[in-house]
């Protein structure tokens, strides 16, 4: 990290830029990075490959929010001195914090094959998506407003498609793919105002066929919301380029959870589906937090760096817990593709064992991991993922991989649970 | 019945009529369909009716 860091040159403001009358600087110079940014970005590198600390070690709730990068949390740190003002004022403060504002868009820009001025930065995942199925059901009512997704869309994207007011979920199989002759029906139907699909699910971690399902919705006219929260950063898609707006969140890959993106490409037939003002080009309103999402521009840019290496680690990991459950504990139900699927995540369901008590009792032995069970989730239902592809709903466990998770917590995972489940199992009679 | 209660019930039951029969269960519990169909594909068993909170599983093996 720099010993110490100057407002005058934490974002690199260059000399003659001078005083400027719009908040958006010249492409020119974002295209070059300015040196202290890439000192963070490098300490972002050493993290990814570093030893867990003992706080997250047994953390394996990734598909919760990857917790905050450190290099993350410094850039956040560093930005709340230099970048705090209004990005809309002529004033100092506020051209810092529009610089730092530019250099986020153009991290995102960068990896998703956009421009910079296409991308926006909103509260949450649940407000991108919200922002991008309202948005283009608004800009497109005079053709129609039926909405398309799959049946295992994030909950956000299937609310906001059954308020557009009429929503058709096309059906996925057991592993979760999205059958694309179902699709291209529904695309097709007249008074189709958009269609939306994940290129990964956030739960079984399976990937859609989001370049065919794209060419589909090219060829009948219809714009593609592309749901990119689980794979971003995660695994390369930039080459697909069929979809109208795609959307995204900071906190799965180690950013702010307080930073949602949504990209308008140039074009589409999109209205901010709410009250606007000055800021971000009138499609998000209010101040954006430009500290926080300087820190998800820099997170975002650690996993664009490290490559492939942790994808590949991870995607090992989860194999060997894939095939180690199944060999140690009966009656185990896996879920999604074991090979096209993004690298970290894994979900299986124990049968007769309630997902509550299996929670709980894996938190008391060291493991923080997530549930789609209706006793154990945060609602009375059980997971509409599950229970669309056919699985198992109840002793449901969903495991995200964190970029730090090594083979021996793997290895001590599968150590625990089996007598956790037959000790569960015993309770309830069913041993 | 919460989950897997139903689930526990029927395997429990199951046994107690012969190969052919049916079993009819009666769950309110939201998780019940789904997994009645998860657990009758995992133990090779027929769901014959899902109507909740009315479920019929045919025995087959």
């Amino acid at each position: 990290m720099p010993a110490q860091v100057s407002a005058g040159t934490f974002f690199g403001v260059h000399p003659n830029l001078g005083r400027r009358s719009n908040h958006r600087c010249g492409v020119a110079f974002l295209a070059v990075r300015p040196a202290p940014i890439q000192h963070l970005l490098n300490a972002g590198k050493r993290y990814l490959r570093r030893v867990p600390d003992p706080v997250s070690e047994g953390f394996l709730d990734s598909s919760s929010g990857e917790p905050l990068l450190p290099a993350a949390r410094q850039a956040w740190i560093d930005a709340q001195l230099a970048g705090w003002g209004d990005p809309v004022r002529l004033h100092r403060p506020g051209r810092l914090a529009a610089q730092a504002l530019d250099q986020a868009r153009e991290v995102v820009a960068a990896a998703l094959g956009a421009r910079p001025d296409e991308v926006i930065f909103t509260a949450s995942a649940a407000h991108s998506n919200q922002a991008a199925i309202a948005g283009l059901a608004l800009g497109r009512h005079r053709i129609g407003r039926r909405i398309v997704t799959t049946a295992i869309d994030h909950s956000s994207i299937l609310t906001a498609a059954a308020a557009a007011g009429s929503h058709t979920a096309v059906e996925v199989d057991h592993e979760g793919h999205l059958d694309l002759g179902r699709w291209a029906g529904a695309v097709a139907t007249e008074g189709t105002a958009a269609a939306c699909i994940q290129v990964a699910n956030h739960e079984v971690g399976t990937l859609q066929p989001y370049t065919e399902a794209a060419e589909i919705c090219l060829r009948a006219e219809v714009p593609l919301v592309l749901d990119a929260t689980t794979a971003l950063g995660r695994i390369d898609f930039g080459d697909v380029s069929g979809w109208s707006v795609l959307t995204g969140w900071a906190g799965a890959f180690g950013g702010p959870a307080s930073v949602g993106i949504l990209v308008i490409k140039k074009g589409a037939r999109w209205r901010a589906p709410y009250p606007t003002d000055d800021y971000q080009d009138g499609r998000w309103p209010g101040v954006p937090d430009v500290p926080a999402i300087h820190a998800a521009a820099v997170a975002l840019d650690c996993w664009l760096q490290s490559g492939h290496a942790v994808g590949e680690r991870q995607h090992d990991l989860i194999h060997r817990l894939r095939t180690g459950i199944v060999q140690r504990v009966p009656d185990v139900d896996v879920a999604g593709d074991p090979v096209r699927r993004v690298p970290h995540l894994l979900t299986f369901s124990v049968l007769y064992v309630d997902g509550e008590t299996l929670t709980l009792e894996l938190d008391k032995a060291g493991f923080a991991v997530a549930s789609g069970s209706a006793c154990s989730a945060s609602s009375e239902h059980p997971s509409h993922v599950l229970a669309a592809m056919g699985a198992l709903t109840h002793g449901n466990v969903r495991i995200g991989l964190t970029c730090t998770t090594t083979a021996a917590e793997i290895d001590r995972f599968l150590d625990v649970l089996p007598p956790i489940v037959a000790e569960i199992r015993a309770t309830v009679g069913t041993s | 019945m919460k989950c897997p209660r139903p689930i526990i019930e029927i395997a429990r039951r199951i046994g107690e009529v012969r190969v052919g029969a049916l079993v009819e269960l009666l769950a309110d519990d939201p998780a019940a369909g789904p997994d009645l169909a998860a657990w009758c594909r995992m133990r090779g068993q027929t769901l014959i009716a899902s109507d909740p909170p009315r479920f019929v599983v045919r025995r087959e093996s």
